[in-house]
């Protein structure tokens, strides 16, 4: 690459200092040869990569345009460069007329052009490759903004912004040489990799947005595709930009990005010309808008939030270094201007921030602060860790198991049916895998012990950790619930360990069993017992519900063997599951 | 046993040696093959010091027993023939067939006998029997010389036996009454005073132990207990993180993150069918929050697009903590601000691919201190302060880029091992446009940071897939067997 002439591990350095991230250094051959797994010698001629991460909000560094003219900035090796709206008497403006019909289906229009351009390859590829990149991120893979770029001198405005019924848009599109209508195309682009995927932004409308000049050519079908007529190339002189769009912010931040990457290859330099565009309640606006933002900023401001004491003229020399232009103010404040390149500056904090990469991350003075507070844990997650502890000490070793799963996992594997009530259900599941949220931490439990089935035996396992049930009390519709579950597998079922393990859970939160009334055949109301239960995930007969202040907080029992088949669990095996929030407040 | 052992010793205390230990057993009485035992093992204790001795004997076949009664076949066949000669076939009908054929070969080989035209008669007066001699003597024991061994051998009236059997003398450490080494001690030793005058085995100290029998806890659990107590002494206060379900206000919008943000998108993030939506939400804080979205305030300009309630209701399964502490800083807020340090780590969701190193779900671990006019240099000094706790001495910072932080620094360490800074965390201070619609003063910030408690405990395990620490597929050998987490005692 051209700009950069510094060693890379130099490069290395100014991208750290800069915020960016110098991914990897490679070529184009050096690719292809890891991808096919070749081994042979790198040759000196090839052209080297440098692969960049930029931050998701610097638009303006998605092309080298834009990433060398930053740093080079930054080094102050170039001036902030300034870019002008051409002064274009009215009568000679190009002109873009927007008709009602457009707000049902795509209802913004912005427009620019840029004159006399002189390209090459690697300036055409870069122009294509921004567009790219902005129609992936900024532009939400084209649903809020679609670029078209076209080549002026095919054209003759004034150009209209339509909305037709698809049947009576007839063109032939980029890199076609048939005509279609919009039905034929949508048709005809379900089977090309990269443009089916934007189909559906608007398949379903009855009408498509459409781009017209004065004789009736077709300059695009946004956010779909472009005409072949106005196709730009090298060899254009004169390009014609829009951005048709649902978001007219984003609109006008990818046409500025567009216009001020690409006007330093324009004539005069920097400069771009307006287009006017009239919407449907006949208001007329130009575009591009390339005036500064700018922000008031108070050096205490700015002081306080990075822990600096800098001068109002030492603060404006660092922001120029970010492209930022400044002006005093006072001695305490200064006026800075955000340039159109500069989308991201909201507000103070993001000036202060570009102080601070100026100032250097690494330069700020380390404080600590002084305010004096308590550590203090959240008494569940306390009470976790005692019984965690417990249950350990009783034999038992931990797991960690996934909070998604699957839906058969969480209900028919156990025995139990979605009742519609229970679990959470995710709507855009991956796979299988995280269809739902465990409302019960069983299913887990037996998948390890299927998973694990060469562990020596005794095999003891123990989880505490939280499930999630619907609950209409939340503002959510959900809520956690703390839960501990055990199992215990070996050549017998091992019931008598874990209603031993049941009674040393209370015995450790001091809770006595319950005493039993022979008189009115009822249980003491301060302890806890246990009584025959008839869930589907145990054995009949060899199962029990635990009662605690009169209420089931959990049960256990021997598996089901029905269940521990589905599981893949060959030995016997018993297992609890209880809540343990009722014990946090005695 | 013990009685054959102390009868054998006992009877080496009055001889030089016993010759033979076969012999002694049999004059004693005692099975031989026991006796063998005793003698081994009294040899391995140096009791006894035993040699073993391999011979040769020679005992009769039933058919040489036969001769030395009835005669060698040879001399009874001449025996049978009478002075005045006999007919083959009368000779043949007067002896066993079996005497007969071996008989008459070499009595005819010895020429004792001839025969002429059928008749057989004597050729000497009289033979000695030398072959049932042999035999008999070899019978009471005599050792049989030369070639006569392998004429009977050959005639099958003689076979071989190998005997061993010890030789005995008194070994290096002889008593006459064995003293058995005790393997352990016992209460039976020490009530009995016995300890004192018993031998103990040697232990092999090359041998393992016995394994121990308690349960244990998780290393991943093991490595949050230690950051807990890091940030509990740094004065940090946990954040009640059990709510899984978040609603898209709580975790996106009230971060100031646009709804238009990639995160937000399904491919990134769990949303839910069940229940879809929170209907429920602060009313006029939604209200500050839509429109610093839409138009700014606090000194923003806002995003600049039509906000939608719609979008800040959809449920989904948090993606951060983060979102957690944007209901706490509203509470706070709400309760009348005080400075506070707050922490979490706890489960977060992210609808990503998975492979050795990433599931859908992992543990943020995240700290945050609110006060009046905290700096970057504040950051930079927590975060210092942090990271020493965990040993890690060499830290530096790179601008990045949050939606609800600004500035935001990635935190990256010098990591000895692979001699490169690698990113270890990510932090900032939360954004005005974040904290003043919560209705916190406006001189309040907020610095805060985060990392994965699952990237540490690999490194510090050595566990490069991350479906043997956390999940059903869990190595248990591994959570059985890995040492103590000294995270913080730096």
């Amino acid at each position: 690459m051209c700009c950069i002439c510094a060693a890379d591990e130099e490069f290395d350095e100014l991208c750290f200092e800069f915020g960016i991230e110098l991914d990897d250094v490679t070529t184009e051959k050096e690719v292809m040869r890891k991808e096919k797994h070749v081994e042979e010698e790198a040759s000196a001629d090839e052209e080297v990569i440098y692969k960049i991460d930029v931050p998701a909000n610097r638009y303006d560094l998605l092309c080298l345009e834009g990433l060398a003219m930053a740093l080079r900035v930054f080094l102050l090796k170039d001036p902030i460069p300034t870019f002008r709206v051409a002064d274009v008497a009215k009568s000679s403006l190009q002109k873009m007329v927007v008709k009602p019909e457009t707000s049902q289906i795509r209802p913004h229009i912005v427009c620019a052009v840029l004159r006399g351009v002189t390209f090459d390859e690697a300036r055409y590829n870069s122009f294509i490759d921004l567009q790219d990149k902005l129609h992936q991120n900024l532009c939400r893979r084209r649903t809020l903004v679609a670029i078209g770029t076209h080549d002026l001198d095919t054209l003759e405005g004034p150009f209209t912004y339509e909305a037709l019924s698809p049947a009576d848009i007839k063109f032939v599109p980029l890199k076609q040489t048939k005509e279609f209508n919009g039905v034929e195309l949508m048709e005809f682009y379900k089977s090309d990799m990269k443009l089916k995927k934007f189909l559906h932004i608007i398949e379903s409308s009855p009408v498509y947005p459409v781009i017209y000049d004065s004789k009736r050519r077709v300059l695009s079908l946004p956010p779909i595709i472009n005409g072949a007529h106005s196709a730009i190339s090298l060899k254009t002189k004169n390009v014609f930009i829009e951005c048709t769009a649902t978001d007219l912010t984003k609109a006008k931040i990818v046409l500025n990005t567009m216009v001020t990457m690409f006007s330093q290859y324009s004539s005069p330099r920097f400069e771009v010309e307006p287009v006017e565009v009239v919407t449907a309640d006949a208001r007329s606006t130009l575009y591009p808008d390339l005036s500064l933002r700018t922000f008031e900023v108070d050096m205490a401001y700015v002081n306080r939030t990075i822990g600096t004491s800098l001068s109002a003229k030492e603060v404006a020399k660092l922001l120029n270094k970010m492209q930022l232009q400044t002006e005093m103010q006072s001695e305490s404040k200064i006026r800075v201007s955000a340039p159109p390149t500069r989308s991201d500056v909201l507000h103070a904090c993001d000036i202060a921030e570009d102080v601070a990469i100026a100032y250097g991350y690494n330069n700020i003075a380390r404080t600590v602060p002084q305010s004096h507070t308590q550590g203090k844990q959240q008494p569940l997650n306390h009470f976790t860790d005692l019984i965690r502890a417990e249950v350990a000490m009783a034999g038992f070793t931990e797991v960690v198991t996934w909070i998604l799963c699957s839906h058969e996992e969480n209900f028919k594997m156990v025995n139990r049916k979605d009742d519609g009530n229970t679990a959470v259900i995710v709507g855009n599941p991956r796979s299988a895998d995280f269809e739902v949220v465990r409302s019960s931490l069983l299913p887990g439990m037996l998948k390890t012990m299927g998973s694990n089935k060469d562990a020596p035996r005794p095999l003891k396992l123990f989880e505490v950790s939280d499930i999630v049930r619907l609950d209409s009390k939340k503002d959510v519709g959900a809520t956690n619930s703390r839960h501990l579950a055990a199992v215990y597998s070996n050549l017998n079922s091992g019931f008598e360990v874990i209603h031993g393990l049941v009674d040393r859970l209370f015995e450790v939160v001091g809770i006595r069993p319950a005493e039993f009334d022979k008189a009115t055949g009822k249980y003491s109301e301060d302890g806890y017992y246990i009584t025959p239960s008839q869930e589907p995930e145990y054995f009949s007969g060899r199962q029990a519900n635990i009662i605690y202040r009169g209420s089931c907080i959990g049960s256990f029992g021997i598996v089901n063997p029905e269940v521990m088949q589905r599981f893949d669990i060959t030995d016997p095996c018993s297992a609890v599951e209880m809540n343990v929030e009722p014990f946090l407040q005695l | 046993m013990a009685g054959v052992e102390e009868a054998l010793l006992g009877a080496l205390q009055g001889v030089e040696s016993i010759p033979s230990s076969q012999a002694w057993a049999t004059e004693n009485g005692f099975e031989n093959s026991v006796v063998e035992g005793v003698v081994r093992s009294l040899h391995g204790f140096g009791y006894v010091e035993a040699e073993l001795v391999k011979k040769v004997r020679y005992v009769l076949t039933a058919e040489g027993k036969n001769y030395t009664m009835r005669g060698s076949p040879e001399v009874q066949v001449f025996e049978a023939v009478p002075a005045e000669g006999i007919a083959m076939a009368d000779l043949k009908g007067k002896l066993d067939a079996l005497v007969y054929d071996v008989g008459f070969k070499t009595a005819m080989k010895n020429k004792w006998i001839q025969n002429t035209k059928g008749t057989v008669s004597r050729k000497v007066e009289d033979v000695k029997d030398e072959v049932r001699n042999l035999l008999t003597g070899i019978q009471d024991g005599n050792a049989p010389e030369g070639n006569v061994v392998n004429d009977l051998k050959k005639r099958k009236l003689i076979e071989t036996r190998n005997d061993t059997w010890f030789s005995l003398k008194k070994g290096p450490n002889y008593a006459p009454k064995r003293v058995k080494p005790e393997t352990d001690l016992t209460r039976e030793l020490l009530q009995s005073g016995e300890w004192l005058k018993r031998e103990f085995k040697p232990y092999n100290f090359n041998a393992l132990g016995q394994p121990t029998e308690g349960g244990h806890l998780h290393p991943l659990l093991k490595v949050r207990t230690q950051f807990r107590n890091i940030f509990l002494e740094m004065g940090f206060e946990e954040m009640p993180t059990n709510n899984f379900v978040e609603s898209s206000f709580w975790n996106f919008d009230a971060l100031f993150q646009p709804q238009q943000h990639p995160a937000r998108d399904s491919h990134d993030t769990f949303f839910l069918k069940a229940p879809a939506r929170t209907v429920e939400l602060p009313e006029d804080y939604l209200e500050r929050v839509k429109k610093t979205h839409e138009e700014g305030g606090y000194g923003s300009i806002g995003y600049g697009y039509d906000w939608k309630r719609d979008e800040a209701e959809k449920n989904l399964l948090r993606t951060h903590t983060t979102a957690v502490s944007s209901r706490m800083l509203y509470k706070l807020a709400q309760d009348g601000f005080k400075p506070k340090r707050y922490f979490s780590i706890d489960r977060v969701f992210r609808n990503e691919a998975v492979d050795r190193t990433h599931l859908a779900e992992f543990h943020q671990i995240e700290g945050l201190v609110c006060d009046r006019g905290l700096t970057l240099g504040d950051l930079i000094g927590v975060l210092n302060e942090f990271f020493a706790r965990l040993g890690i001495k060499k830290l530096r910072f790179k601008p990045a880029y949050n939606p609800y932080t600004e500035p935001s620094m990635e935190i990256f360490s010098y990591h000895e091992g692979l001699k490169k800074w690698v990113e270890v965390g990510n932090s900032g201070m939360f954004r005005p446009e974040m904290l003043q619609p919560m209705g916190l003063p406006e001189d309040v910030s907020v610095i805060a940071w985060g990392l994965s408690l699952e990237r540490p405990t690999m490194i510090m395990y050595g566990i490069d897939n991350i479906r043997d620490l956390f999940g059903h597929k869990v190595d248990l050998r591994l959570i059985k067997s890995n040492p103590i987490c000294r995270l913080g005692m730096k």
